[in-house]
């Protein structure tokens, strides 16, 4: 399985790593938070970190540590447009429950 | 679901939590917003899509105000409370703005009073009342604000705002004020020459001695800085707080005025013809001749052509007038002309052919023009106010250490709740609210603990200390900040603080005393061998809690209300769930515990539903109907 970017989040990702001149590709991740929620992680990454996990979507290499792995496995990232806002949505489905703005989750 | 952005390395945020911060340049003619995104820094516009706020601001006499397009819209027509060109009359008495025949505005003699009322500035009439300048650059950096929000989805934590180096401390103050009167936090004001300077130098990492020739609405700068490595260093700095382009629009009035034999206009005339100025000086920009056409309110027709030479020569002693503080602003620098290595244009007027030209001629070189100038000091500022909101890692300090291992507490279930992640840089300072988890709790342990693994018990015990005197509340009433600090030399210092009543405890600890490299490693890679096992042992911990809590729950229920409302038989039922869940909390299988906890809520619907029922007649009892209508 693994992780994956729409042809949309990979344009935009390429074009901000791109623009920011330095990068080997996108952390994604989660961490745990609150009391019993899960938020994600989405971080540039300038270097391969041990023990990483590699996936390749749409020319974008996306690493994840082996301990994010199970909370987002299948998961694909879209990014998207709401009246002034943008930014990244996560399509998660090991995602059982989410807080009213979907930032933090339950698996 | 919230629209995420991506962060710099080990810079995420935790939900909510998101550290939004802006730079705005607050400037004479116009203002603008802008931001750090996915690390690329960004001016945000309107929902019309334009990025420039005309700083200016209309007060009607039915209280509302109107800012940037609309107002500037209706300048001409309502002039005496249209404020333009604020800026100039922050922080300023009577006295020092000077000539104020040419302006439109009534000037008040008021003693201050109330908010945003700063004693011996200027005040202006209007019809909505007196206004300070203070009050009136509010207005304008309140739609920044409102305008950043929606464009970021949600509360600012601050702003850098840029003022001109020659502001003395009365203009920074009233700067600082406006923003307070604005609802924004100020993280920092910056020189305007020093923001164009960090959004080259970052953006295009070009090191060498550089020239800041800022030439905006109404002032002027120069400054020489230095660039190496991402840092620069302000060598001088000089410029004239009352040179801009409106003195461009101004010579160009007053050419009106002579070539047309007019004189002593009124306020509406006034602010008709300067309009009509400054789109003949953007249109030299690009044409060799321009043409103005107005009318006059006593009927006077004004149809003029003005060339572009002709503006050239009109307005040379302006240009001159920059000289001079270019020539001042080396000297103090010990430097010549031949040891600038580029020149940074900076402010809408640098657009002006003449002003390039002239620029280019006193240093021997073209200008660098390649950002928009009149985005350039937004875009520096966003760059600073993401720095100062934390949002980047640092990489230019080189005496930056980090935490070799997670530090957190332990939570409900022997589960780890982690504060500051590894690899954070010291020092660092991180804040997490919790809460309680009974009713009436009154003490809350803190279990300081560190590293990667999901149970407490797989983690290294750091210390343990009780925050107590928690005022008696429902549980999950209570608010209590911890705060984890590390100072450079990596001691931690956990606080705990409830919110409410203030109580407070503290604890002093060294994290990494007695871990040797070998066992943080080996601490590390159990964490992710055993991420799998990991993930089910927080999963069954998460059910406990929540069986435990129900479990309580219920049994409460029943001792106040069970042998009213329920049969024995329902009783009964319930205490058979109740047994159930109690015997499935030993075993090891979060599934099987989740069902229990599903059977015993099912279970209970019925008395929940008669406990809800039997508390609103309860509640209504004894009260007329008429009572309860009205």
């Amino acid at each position: 399985m693994g992780i994956s970017l729409t042809d949309n989040a990979a344009k935009h990702v390429l074009n901000f790593i791109a623009k920011r001149g330095k990068g080997v590709g996108l952390r994604v991740g989660v961490r745990t938070t609150g009391c019993s929620g899960m938020a994600y992680k989405l971080e540039f990454a300038d270097a391969l970190g041990e023990g990483d996990l590699q996936f390749s979507s749409h020319g974008v290499t996306l690493l994840v540590d082996p301990k994010s792995l199970p909370y987002i496995d299948g998961m694909e990232l879209d990014y998207t447009r709401e009246g002034l806002n943008e930014g990244f949505k996560f399509n998660n489905p090991n995602v059982k429950d989410e807080c009213g703005c979907g930032e933090s989750f339950k698996v | 679901m919230a629209l995420l952005q991506i962060s710099e390395p080990g810079m995420s945020t935790a939900p909510h939590q998101h550290r939004l911060a802006v730079g705005i340049d607050l400037g004479t003619t116009n203002s603008l917003v802008a931001v750090v995104r996915n690390s690329i820094s960004m001016v945000l516009n309107d929902a019309d899509g334009s990025a420039l706020l005309p700083s200016v601001v209309r007060y009607l006499a039915d209280g509302n105000v109107q800012v940037g397009y609309p107002a500037q819209a209706l300048q001409s027509d309502d002039p005496v409370n249209t404020i333009v060109s604020v800026k100039r009359f922050m922080g300023r008495g009577l006295a020092d703005i000077g000539d104020v025949s040419n302006l439109p505005y009534r000037f008040a003699n008021v003693a201050a009073t109330g908010s945003g009322q700063a004693p011996g500035m200027v005040q202006l009439r209007t019809v909505a009342g007196v206004k300070s300048p203070v009050e009136v650059s509010a207005e304008i950096l309140k739609v920044l604000r409102v305008r950043a929000e929606a464009a970021l989805g949600g509360e600012l934590v601050g702003a850098v705002i840029t003022v001109p180096a020659y502001f003395d401390d009365a203009q920074r103050q009233a700067t600082k004020d406006a923003a307070k009167l604005a609802g924004l936090n100020v993280l920092r004001l910056l020189n305007e020459p020093t923001a164009a300077a960090i959004a080259y130098g970052l953006d295009n990492a070009a090191e060498g001695v550089y020239a800041v020739y800022d030439l905006g609405g109404g002032t002027f700068d120069i400054s020489i800085l230095r660039l190496s490595q991402g840092v620069f260093e302000v060598l001088a700095t000089n410029g004239n707080s009352a040179l801009g382009g409106d003195d461009f629009d101004h010579r160009i009035y007053c050419w009106l005025l002579e070539k047309n034999n007019l004189s002593a206009l009124g306020a509406q005339d006034t602010r008709l013809l300067l309009t009509h100025a400054r789109a003949v000086k953007e249109q030299l920009s690009d044409y060799p001749e321009a043409r103005i056409t107005a009318i006059l309110s006593a009927g006077d027709v004004i149809d003029t052509t003005l060339t572009r030479q002709d503006f050239y020569d009109m307005t040379q002693t302006l240009l001159a007038h920059t000289m001079q503080p270019m020539r001042r602003a080396l000297r103090d620098a010990g430097l010549t002309v031949s040891d600038i290595k580029g020149v940074v244009m900076v402010g809408g007027s640098t657009r002006m052919p003449q002003v390039q030209r002239a620029v280019g001629e006193f240093f021997k070189q073209t200008p660098l023009t390649n950002l928009d100038p009149d985005k350039v000091v937004a875009l520096g500022a966003a760059i600073q106010a993401n720095v100062l909101a934390g949002n980047r890692q640092d990489d230019d300090w080189l005496l930056l250490d980090v935490i070799p291992l997670s530090l957190g507490l332990e939570t409900m279930g022997g589960l780890t709740e982690k504060v500051i992640p590894r690899n954070s840089t010291i020092p660092t300072a991180r804040a997490q609210e919790f809460t309680t988890f009974k009713d009436g709790q009154t003490a809350m342990g803190i279990h300081v603990v560190q590293g990667e693994r999901e149970l407490v018990s797989d983690c290294r015990s750091l210390a343990r200390f009780e925050l107590r005197g928690i005022p008696s509340m429902v549980a999950g009433a209570a608010r209590i900040r911890v705060t984890f600090q590390v100072d450079a030399d990596g001691l931690l210092n956990v606080s705990a603080r409830e919110m409410s009543s203030g109580v407070e405890a503290a604890i002093t600890v060294k994290p990494s005393y007695g871990l040797s490299d070998a066992e943080i490693t080996r601490m590390l890679e159990d964490s992710n061998q055993f991420a799998q096992d990991d993930m089910k042992a927080r999963a069954l911990r998460e059910q406990q809690v929540e069986a435990k809590q129900l479990l309580e729950a219920v049994q409460n229920a029943l001792q106040q209300d069970g042998a009213a409302l329920l049969g024995k038989e329902e009783q009964e039922r319930i205490a058979g769930s109740m047994a159930a869940l109690r015997e499935t909390l030993q075993a090891t299988d979060h599934l099987a515990l989740k069902r229990a906890i599903a059977n015993l809520n099912e279970a209970t619907v019925a008395f929940a539903q008669a406990r809800m029922d039997s508390n609103v007649a309860h509640a209504l009892s004894g009260r007329k109907l008429s009572e309860l209508e009205s």
